[in-house]
């Protein structure tokens, strides 16, 4: 699989043609996208001239960006001017935003040519992407087992060497947990680091956009392309992007990597074993492993699922078929409202959107909105009292190896334990980051997570990259 | 205009306003929308006024700016604060939820002074969003149910308010038309917004409820459609009445919102409690905790222009006028109370200027184009009685025709010459001898009889006669 820097570097020198590589790409989904399932919208035909304009301008001498030529695939929950963004969810079916989502700006400006648009869990809503309304994605590495979600196509996509890179968005996990079971580098930058500006809400302050690549370098290149400052988004942190290629080889001599003692039980024994190798390759470089505790980590999980639904209760109440999207016309206004979304939200994020109004509800409130928010506190404060004596955590992304189809669909509760290590830093507004490490069960791939503080992408980074060498 | 009488067998009244007034920025609240009143439909949209997916708000710096300027000229405290989501479902609330504030408002804890010093505390002055507005066509009631088809036009989604919540501290239907005349005089001096009831960009919503002295406050209604000044009384009058007679025949006052009918001049049941929306409020996730600046709030301060109770008062005793009688009113409301000044300055008289510029000048705006001297001189050919004030009112007229010039050559253009008192002595001689039955009941003491003298001196002089004068001369040679 051709490496990111590798297509920007080879096409902005002219040694590679643009349009060669996003035909290799193309051919590629030619030959497996009918299985894998991991786009709801491939676009060629742009991609193709795109690529041509890229060629053209290294012709003739013009500079080119960053990411000159590389074919990445963009989540369905992404604005992209002109171009249908579903969130795989009906009710959106047909929509074409009239606007680019910042970091579709930024990868256009920074030469990328958009492939597609990958499939995920409706509105971001999933572990596996089977809460899709256009269909689950298979995981590449086999097609028995779930992709992970909700940004299953996106992580499919790179594993199946579809795009060179892809973008998710992660609001409890839905990049480092589908990362960990397709193979593939998956970050969740700080919050604020990357613009939400034109990603579909589903949970404002939980959500973050982040890359999927092959390697840790490739991530590193890419989040320096997609991050900074954004005015058109209040919360964006008001610093330049980050410098990460940078620090790749620093290594990890004299870092102090925590390791959590009170981890919540319930992984399989294969993944706890990687992550064991993964403090002893990190120990052999050089750093110490420190043990912490995360007491309130037990409580993330019940927090998240209060405050999230409780977002998207608000965040999705816009989809009344009042002035785009879907509607099902009936006799009266709140007939309406109630045709159009009966018919148009599934299962899961109608389960969700009764869960968060409820939590909000008169009377409630206290009892379950308000003490979620000291749960996140809470965690927070065990975050920052455990950063006083390491620079990075190292926790399993994932419980367990990609799970068959239809393994965990009946049961709620077992698809939101997919995400028990991932939840806490979207609680606490920090950057992770999984790195595959090995595989486990039925040889499908483990991947491990970074964890740093607030801001802390080079520590998170140097680490991945250490375990990336030590692989 | 008249005042319903007091309440009956001593019921109070108790009165709290909510005003929203739509502020006077280029843009949008939370977009570079334009904030323009009157465009084509759906002209001034973009995809956060449309509350587009992936769409997010960003904070107008000038909406904050005019919110400060609101909050300290209503001494309120302008303080940290936080936004809010107010959540529920209608077609012309794009995002489903209104951005505003709850518990953290930026301006708090203020007052505003009515006539007589009448201290009505204000509670806040908080930021938020406008919502689109819907017309609804076919059916009877002129609402979204029963009829047939509805448009809305988002133009007005996302335009910067402040809702100015009163305490209630207002007690007749006279200071509440007071309170909102004043807070829009307020609003138009700091110039925060155009504040026309009639366009929509300042509304009333009012809290009615009555008690008895002595007793805790009634269940309150809150009257919505209050759109003038007028209808702000005459919907407090019904109200309080309706209220007072429901009890006094056994019922009980439900909360609940009401909606008042102009046409009609009555307020009917639009919404129960018991019916009302749960909000679901929450702290917006999308914005950040604003923290103004406390010398920005400062500069803000130092910025606001002198408040119009403050010029009323120093108009009023410039020119020796009451401070809350309507001269002072009139004139500082049009902002001519800097022209009275300048007329005052080139020697003008003091009560005179004030009352021609509230009298005449009513379509000149705050810099009349009459030359301040020249009016000056008016007033000073009328004090000593070189024109009658009858001439004075016709030169006058000449004198902001022509935009100003000198107003002597105008009376004598005009035929005004003056007449000397020996003159006129000669005239009141002669009226004395030719009304003898007149001048004996003046003598007596029947003023009544004055007339036909002073009239008698008016008629020989041709018009030419000062009044005051020839009453003066008249009452001289009764005392001698």
């Amino acid at each position: 699989m051709q490496k990111l820097v590798e297509i920007a570097s080879g096409v902005s020198n002219g040694s590679l043609s643009a349009s060669a590589v996003v035909e290799q790409h193309l051919a590629r989904i030619d030959v497996r996208e009918s299985e894998i399932h991991a786009f709801n919208l491939v676009t060629a035909d742009q991609a193709r001239l795109d690529a041509a304009k890229v060629d053209a301008d290294v012709k003739s001498g013009k500079k080119v960006g960053a990411l000159a030529g590389v074919p990445i695939a963009v989540k369905d929950n992404m604005c992209t001017r002109g171009v249908e963004t579903t969130c795989s969810s009906k009710i959106l079916q047909g929509w074409k935003p009239p606007y680019d989502a910042t970091v579709v700006t930024k990868l256009r400006a920074a030469g990328a040519i958009i492939i597609g648009k990958t499939n995920l869990d409706e509105f971001a809503m999933g572990s596996s992407t089977e809460n899709s309304a256009f269909g689950p994605t298979k995981n590449p590495h086999d097609i028995s087992r779930v992709p992970g979600g909700s940004s299953g196509g996106s992580a499919a996509a790179v594993a199946a060497g579809f795009a060179a890179a892809s973008l998710g968005s992660d609001t409890g996990g839905s990049i480092r947990q589908p990362a960990a079971l397709c193979g593939v580098v998956g970050v969740k930058p700080t919050y604020g680091v990357v613009s939400r500006y034109g990603l579909v809400a589903f949970a404002s302050s939980l959500d973050q956009i982040g890359p999927f690549t092959c390697d840790v370098r490739d991530a590193a290149t890419l989040l320096e392309v997609i991050s900074g400052h954004d005015p058109l988004d209040s919360t964006s942190i008001p610093q330049p992007a980050p410098s990460l290629v940078s620090v790749l080889e620093h290594g990890v001599a004299g870092m102090r990597i925590g390791r959590v003692t009170d981890l919540p039980e319930g992984c399989e024994a294969d993944v706890l074993e990687r992550l064991e190798s993964a403090f002893d390759a990190l120990r052999s470089a050089g750093a110490t492993i420190v043990d912490i505790k995360l007491p309130s980590i037990q409580y993330c999980l019940t927090a998240y699922y209060l405050i999230a639904p409780a977002e998207a209760s608000s965040n999705l109440a816009r989809y009344d078929g009042v002035r785009y999207g879907n509607r099902v016309d009936a006799a009266d206004l709140n007939s309406m409202y109630a045709a159009t979304r009966e018919a148009g939200f599934g299962e899961e994020v109608k389960r969700r959107i009764m869960l968060g109004t409820y939590a909000l509800s008169a009377g409630y409130y206290d009892a379950y909105y308000g003490k979620a928010l000291k749960v996140r506190r809470l965690i927070s404060d065990d975050f920052a009292r455990a950063y006083q004596s390491v620079d990075t955590i190292l926790t399993p992304t994932s419980p367990s190896v990609a799970f068959e189809f239809g393994s965990k669909t009946d049961n709620p509760l077992a698809m939101y334990l997919c995400d028990v290590f991932t939840i806490p830093t979207n609680l606490a507004g920090h950057p992770a980051m999984s790195v595959p490490f090995g595989t486990g069960a039925h040889s499908m791939p483990v991947g491990v997570q970074v964890l740093a503080p607030t801001l802390g992408e080079q520590a998170m980074f140097k680490v991945a990259a250490e375990l990336e060498r030590a692989s | 205009m008249s005042d319903v009488a007091a309440l009956p067998n001593g019921w109070q009244l108790i009165v709290g306003l909510e005003v929203h007034v739509e502020l006077a920025t280029k843009t949008k609240m939370f977009s570079a929308s334009a904030n323009r009143f009157g465009d084509e439909p759906n002209t001034n949209i973009d995809p956060v006024t449309l509350g587009l997916p992936g769409a997010l708000p960003v904070l107008n710096q000038h909406a904050i700016e005019l919110a400060m300027r609101i909050g300290l000229a209503l001494n309120c405290k302008v303080q940290p604060c936080t936004f809010h989501r107010k959540n529920y479902f209608y077609p012309d609330l794009p995002k489903a939820y209104q951005i505003t504030q709850y518990d953290n408002p930026l301006n708090v804890d203020g007052h505003l002074m009515l006539p007589g010093e009448v201290r009505i505390g204000i509670e806040r002055a908080h930021l938020e969003e406008d919502t689109g507005k819907s017309t609804h066509f076919g059916g009877s009631s002129g609402r979204i149910h029963g009829s047939d088809y509805s448009l809305i036009d988002f133009n007005r989604a996302g335009v910067p308010l402040v809702e100015i919540v009163s305490r209630p501290d207002i007690r007749t239907s006279e200071q509440a038309r007071q309170y909102v005349a004043e807070l829009r005089s307020i609003l138009l001096a700091v110039g925060a917004s155009d504040a026309k009831m009639e366009e929509g960009s300042m509304r009333c919503d009012v809290n009615v409820s009555v008690h008895k002295p002595g007793t805790p406050f009634g269940t309150r209604c809150e009257i919505k459609n209050v759109n003038s000044i007028r209808s702000v009384g005459r919907a407090i009058d019904y109200e309080s009445r309706r209220q007072v007679d429901l009890i006094e025949s056994g019922g009980t006052i439900r909360q609940e919102t009401r909606h008042w009918d102009d046409s009609t001049g009555r307020t009917e049941t639009l919404r129960t409690k018991e019916d009302a929306d749960d909000y679901r409020y929450f702290l917006e996730p999308d914005l950040v905790p604003l923290i103004p600046d406390p010398e920005w709030i400062e500069a803000v301060r130092a910025a606001l222009p002198i408040l119009p109770a403050a010029r009323r008062l120093a108009l009023a005793e410039l020119c020796g006028v009451d401070k809350d009688g309507e001269s002072a009113l009139v004139v500082v409301e049009r902002g001519q109370d800097d022209y009275v000044g300048a007329v005052i300055s080139a020697g003008g008289d003091p009560r005179r200027a004030v009352i021609y510029v509230q009298q005449a000048f009513a379509e000149q705006g705050a810099t009349p184009k009459v030359p301040a001297k020249d009016l000056a001189a008016l007033t000073i050919l009328e004090r000593d009685a070189k024109v009658t004030s009858t001439q004075a009112k016709t030169l006058l007229t000449d004198l902001i025709e022509a935009g100003g010039g000198d107003v002597l050559a105008m009376a004598a253009k005009r035929g005004f010459e003056t007449l000397d008192t020996s003159a006129v002595e000669e005239m009141v001689d002669a009226a004395i001898a030719a009304e003898p039955g007149a001048w004996q009941k003046y003598c007596n003491g029947e003023d009544k009889a004055l007339g036909a003298l002073v009239g008698a001196v008016m008629k020989s002089s041709k018009g030419k006669a000062d009044g005051k004068v020839i009453t003066a001369l008249l009452q001289s040679k009764k005392n001698s």
